[in-house]
């Protein structure tokens, strides 16, 4: 599988309004605390399933699993195993 | 429920129902005109040790069920519904720090001094310059360095604030954290300074005592709840709040409900064999209250339902903060309806203030519901989670 991060950055890049640069966060950094409002994360949620083609259940549609790239990357990843399965 | 955990919870009930009879309701009317603190009503729930009923026993609570809590603001809600906002307010604050509390011993020592002491916890959540968004804040914690913190805080409201024991007040985490990145401290009146700010003369839910304060607060770093306020947010606060708002309503509404019902038997009275006009006004309200105790019922199931599956998990989920959003939408507007069409079965008896059918304060009390957090406000953050829940 390709890897799904470079995606995620451009994704909160455009829509996350992180007070730090995208490109170049911590794949663990939390990203509340670097700025992204509930408002922004909804923003980021609905991107996210568009550029990667994918629904995200209400299960997963919570703050913990946008906390951060790598939760993103994970969750991405989840959804795609469930659908290749 | 386990037979221990029944018998609190009956006990509790009972004793609340008579508290709510023998003193809410004697004051109530007394509480409203002068806009005062509920201090008899206060005193007699402390007396029957009600402010610690649901810390858990091995913490020296009563340890009865949420369900018995929230039937216990409904019963006052009935007598005063200032006095059941007090004691429901006070209970939001324990069941977010009970639930949220972690390992910390400071937590866990503080809420046995509140089951020994009796202690009322107010809360400051809302604050100036955050235009009504609880899940932002200017002020900040402030560490010291020798680990005691600061904050001073600008609230719009803080309820019975000058008549509590301790306050729960929303900062920020650290002086460089996002608007946000929040937590909650628990600090002690002897911790703080209160400069009240305006005055308290509003159209209902007077005995309230809610005028605005600057707060100023000194204290140990152990003092701040371990979870983020996010989340104590979504899985306690927010649900907490909506559910016990709602039951108080309910409670003032079923009495309306009840003085519509008993002027429309005394008019049957008068004229016997003859089916009062205002009757067939009382069967239309019946289906209005019905509503209204459905939606409030079903979302007190399905939290206790929640909680108890995986660790209350699924409360932190979009779905979830629609379903108790939309529990306090539909609750704060539908009480006054009913309240309106008690006073529609019972006429100008039921315009006077001091008539048995009297109905004025009940409308007053509920026409706050809409506004505590606005009601527009959570129908924008609900128009934003429906662009992307699924099953709501």
């Amino acid at each position: 599988m390709a890897h799904v991060t470079p995606d995620i950055r451009q994704v909160l890049a455009d829509h996350a309004r992180l007070s730090v640069d995208a490109a170049t966060l911590d794949e663990r950094a939390d990203l509340y605390q670097a700025g992204m409002t509930s408002h922004a994360s909804v923003n980021v949620m609905l991107a996210v399933e568009d550029a990667f083609d994918i629904e995200f259940p209400d299960s997963m549609l919570k703050r913990g699993v946008f906390e951060s790239i790598a939760a993103i990357e994970d969750a991405v990843r989840t959804i795609r195993e469930g659908a290749a399965a | 429920m386990s037979a221990v955990g029944v018998e609190a919870d009956a006990a509790f009930l009972q004793s609340i129902r008579a508290i709510a009879t023998d003193v809410a309701a004697q004051h109530a009317d007394d509480v409203d005109r002068d806009a005062r603190f509920p201090a008899e009503t206060i005193a007699a729930l402390r007396e029957a040790r009600a402010l610690s009923a649901l810390i858990p026993a091995d913490l020296g609570g009563g340890g009865v069920s949420f369900e018995a809590i929230a039937a216990g603001c409904f019963e006052l809600g009935r007598r005063c519904g200032a006095s059941a906002m007090v004691f429901a307010m006070h209970q939001i604050q324990i069941a977010s720090i009970d639930r949220h509390r972690g390992d910390s011993a400071w937590f866990a020592v503080y809420l046995r001094e509140v089951a020994r002491d009796q202690r009322l916890i107010a809360s400051a959540t809302s604050e100036v310059g955050t235009g009504g968004d609880m899940g932002r804040s200017v002020a900040t914690v402030t560490p010291d360095g020798d680990g005691t913190c600061t904050f001073e805080k600008q609230a719009p409201t803080i309820s019975y604030g000058v008549h509590a024991d301790d306050l729960f007040t929303t900062v920020r985490r650290a002086p460089d954290a996002e608007a946000g990145d929040q937590v909650v401290v628990l600090t002690r009146k002897e911790q703080m300074t209160m400069e009240p700010k305006g005055s308290w003369d509003p159209l209902g839910m007077r005995g309230t005592c809610s005028p605005g304060a600057v707060v100023s607060a000194r204290f140990p770093a152990e003092q701040v709840l371990p979870a983020p306020f996010a989340l104590v947010s979504s899985v306690s606060m927010t649900p907490v709040s909506h559910i016990l708002w709602s039951h108080l309503w309910l409670g003032i509404a079923t009495d309306a409900f009840d003085r519509a019902r008993a002027f429309v038997r005394a008019a049957a009275k008068q004229k016997p064999g003859e089916t009062p006009a205002s009757a067939v006004r009382l069967s239309h309200l019946m289906s209005e209250l019905s509503l209204l105790r459905a939606e409030v019922s079903s979302a007190l199931a399905q939290y206790v339902a929640e909680l108890a599956h995986e660790d209350g998990e699924s409360l932190q989920t979009m779905a979830s903060a629609l379903r108790y959003n939309n529990l306090k939408i539909a609750t704060s507007e539908q009480a006054p309806r009913v309240c309106q069409g008690a006073l529609g079965v019972c006429g100008i008896m039921g315009f006077k203030n001091d008539t048995p059918f009297s109905v004025g304060r009940h409308l007053r009390d509920t026409l706050s519901a809409c506004l505590m957090v606005a009601n527009e406000r959570i129908h924008q953050t609900n128009a934003r989670l429906l662009l992307i829940a699924k099953d709501v």
